[in-house]
């Protein structure tokens, strides 16, 4: 069915946008997980109709969409900047095998941190792994650029990175939908292709030279019907922008002529030349890494760049402003507000004050019990990046004095522990550190950071339906660790702290599941138990 | 350019409904056919730390954030978060705070965020059956009563 659409304007953040267009492609399946700032991409298809579901972590979402999009689907692939590292290995690959159908990545990159562990620049991946990259300025075009990449996917049989960032993701803008369709996905079906498919090493060698002639292509078109803009202005400061940035440059600099690029890999390099060309000074403002700035310059392009002060954190109109004047005195600092901290009831509470009380190394994993290194807890040593806890927890342990390693706990969430927890685990299981380890698992029921969302240890779909269920307890004890204790640490906070304390001192491999419902989530939680079938409506 | 735009911060503490607030400002924007943007953070700063959420409408809207110092408005929840807030606010702008409302009483404070969305809609040219429809349309159909009344005292006060 492909009905004529009628046009609407509505108000919608860019995540909205993006579920908004993939639900009007007729998208096969979105897949991902939940992180700030692209959660709301596949909560929101599901809200419009579509077929959206968690995936235990972006490798295996990333996976899934290859295999949809090698049957002809159309795919989108959802996560946060640092979810890209942990799907890097097929990203990398897929881009030498490409797709039949339409595989879309979304990357929501967090500039300036809000809620991440670093602040890298994703634009990297794209040239690394040769794919085509879109960035989107706002909502409108995260509307227009999904329906994009999926146009691209298909036409040059490559997955496309839709990267987008926080001020994107979560501001809301005007999208105005267009009254024509989009055409339909062409039938899923087998098409056998095993040189294209399978990356052997005789076939991969191939397949990279056919991925850089797609690329060749791909710059060609750009250069010549690319999704770039032109603001024409002054003959005097030319500034070439892409995302959200365009934005700030546009309040900041209203005199200036812009280059704004849509498709930020491969560039548009020879419009990019005769734009610097036209004018006597031409400046590169972008938000993180200089990528344009350095590509250009690599193309023999006279570009400035801003300068590497504003390299760190998100840009806005008052930082382009002092990018074009070049402006270094030091920048006014925001007021402090009042920091985050973990609600007042929360069951992690009661284990970070054991933790605290019991003088334990901790070594820290990403979620909302990341706050337990705040006071009044000051209970967290360590916190790299997803599942880190335990890898890091054990090469403590190894190289620690004796008095110190028997303190070192490592500390996970149920999510985390689902997402890249299991192969820590199996790491303490083969090589035992000689003081034993405590692995601790704070089972609050949901994934609670990122807004409440369900994983494969809740046993329930995205859209809270019953499942299968993924028991921690029962894996870990087929693992073979001798000490599996679940406890729900509210009951008897005392007891809880000399299980720990016992657990320390046994010198034994020991995990605590450390189970209670999360406040915000307990309620609903409830609800979900007593109607199996889920929520196929929201709101 | 900056001067056909008009710019609201709203500020709180993480559950207070700073966002759905401003979310329903922008819709009454929207709905009178303006330029609309609204910005925010979600995240780990939500876990009761500061809020705030930005909304800025007229012809045309560039930057999804007020520039510091250019907002006409700066609504506040909770008093401890003024100065945390304040630079936004353009130096002839209007601070609307929880102070406004002392000598009227709320049913519930949860609705201190739709009061003070009254008492700012006296500055701006939009209807107040508009911010009616907005109000409903953003809040389950058991907080209408409470919420409009909540509106209204905002206004009057």
């Amino acid at each position: 069915m492909n009905h004529p659409t009628a046009p609407s304007r509505r108000i919608l953040s860019g995540d909205e946008a993006v579920a908004l267009a993939a639900f009007e492609a007729q998208l096969t399946l979105g897949t991902g997980y939940p992180g700030t700032p692209s959660t709301e991409i596949l909560e929101s298809l599901h809200s419009l109709g579509g077929r959206a579901q968690w995936s235990p972590n972006e490798k295996v979402a990333l996976e899934v969409g290859i295999g949809v999009a090698f049957g002809g689907g159309r795919a989108l692939v959802t996560m946060k900047h640092v979810g890209l590292n942990v799907a890097a290995d097929p990203l990398f690959t897929v881009a030498y095998t490409g797709v039949r159908g339409a595989l879309v990545i979304v990357s929501a990159d967090d500039p300036g941190m809000a809620s991440s562990q670093n602040e890298q620049d994703n634009r990297r991946y794209a040239v690394a792994a040769g794919i085509p990259m879109l960035e989107p300025a706002d909502s409108q075009e995260a509307y227009d650029f999904t329906l994009l990449a999926i146009e691209i996917s298909e036409r040059w049989s490559i997955p496309v990175l839709l990267r987008i960032t926080t001020r994107v993701c979560h501001s809301k803008t005007i999208v105005e939908t267009p009254a024509y369709p989009v055409p339909p996905a062409p039938a899923a079906g087998y098409l056998r292709d095993v040189p294209a498919r399978v990356m052997i090493p005789a076939y991969a060698r191939p397949a990279h030279h056919k991925l850089r002639t797609k690329l060749a292509q791909i710059a060609e078109w750009n250069e010549r019907e690319g999704p770039l803009a032109v603001v024409s202005g002054s003959s005097t400061l030319g500034v070439i922008t892409s995302g959200v940035s365009f934005q700030y440059v546009r309040e900041a600099l209203p005199q200036a002529s812009v280059l704004k690029l849509g498709l930020t890999y491969p560039l548009p390099l020879e419009r990019m030349k005769s734009f610097a060309a036209a004018h006597e000074r031409t400046l590169v403002i972008e938000e993180g890494d200089p990528y344009l700035a350095d590509a250009a310059r690599a193309a023999g392009i006279a570009v400035e760049a801003g300068a590497e002060a504003f390299r760190f954190g998100e840009l806005n109109v008052a930082r382009v402003r002092r990018m074009e004047a070049g402006d270094l005195t030091p920048e006014p600092k925001p007021v402090p507000g009042k920091p985050p901290e973990l609600c007042h009831g929360c069951p992690h509470r009661t284990v970070f004050t054991a933790l605290r009380d019991l003088g334990c190394i901790v070594s820290g994993d990403i979620g909302c019990y990341s706050l337990g290194v705040l006071p009044p807890f000051l209970a967290m040593d360590t916190l790299v990046c997803m599942g880190a806890s335990i890898g890091v927890g054990l090469g403590l342990r190894h190289t620690l004095p004796i008095d110190e390693a028997r303190r070192v706990v490592s500390v996970i969430g149920d999510s985390t522990f689902v997402h890249s927890g299991i192969t820590g685990l199996v790491e303490m299981v083969y090589n035992p550190p000689p003081t034993g380890h405590l692995l601790l698992i704070l089972d609050n029921g949901t994934t609670a950071m990122t807004g409440l969302q369900e994983h494969p240890g809740t046993g329930r779909t995205l859209d809270h339906a019953s499942t299968g269920k993924f028991v921690f307890e029962n894996v870990i004890r087929a693992m073979g660790i001798p000490d599996v204790h679940v406890v729900d640490p509210t009951r008897d906070p005392a007891a809880f702290t000399e299980l720990v304390k016992t657990s320390l001192d046994s010198g034994r491999l020991s995990v605590i599941i450390a189970r209670r419902n999360c406040l915000l989530a307990a309620g609903a939680i409830k609800q979900y138990e007593k109607c199996p079938e889920g929520n196929t409506h929201e709101q | 350019m900056s001067n056909s735009i008009r710019n609201i911060v709203i500020a709180g503490l993480g559950g207070q409904g700073v966002l759905k607030a401003s979310d329903i400002v922008a819709e009454v924007a929207f709905a009178a056919g303006l330029d609309v943007k609204k910005s925010e953070i979600h995240g780990m700063s939500q876990r009761g730390g500061s809020v705030s959420s930005d909304v800025r409408f007229g012809s045309k809207v560039f930057s999804p954030m007020v520039p510091d110092g250019e907002a006409d408005f700066l609504v506040v929840l909770d008093p401890t978060q003024i100065d945390v807030n304040r630079a936004a606010l353009k130096p002839t702008g209007v601070l609307i705070e929880p102070s406004i409302l002392a000598g009227h009483k709320l049913k519930s404070d949860k609705s201190i965020n739709v009061a003070l969305l009254g008492a700012l809609s006296r500055h701006l040219d939009f209807p107040e059956s508009a911010w009616i429809t907005a109000i409903t349309g953003h809040l389950a159909p058991r907080l209408h009563d409470m919420n409009v009344a909540a509106f209204q005292t905002g206004r009057n006060a």
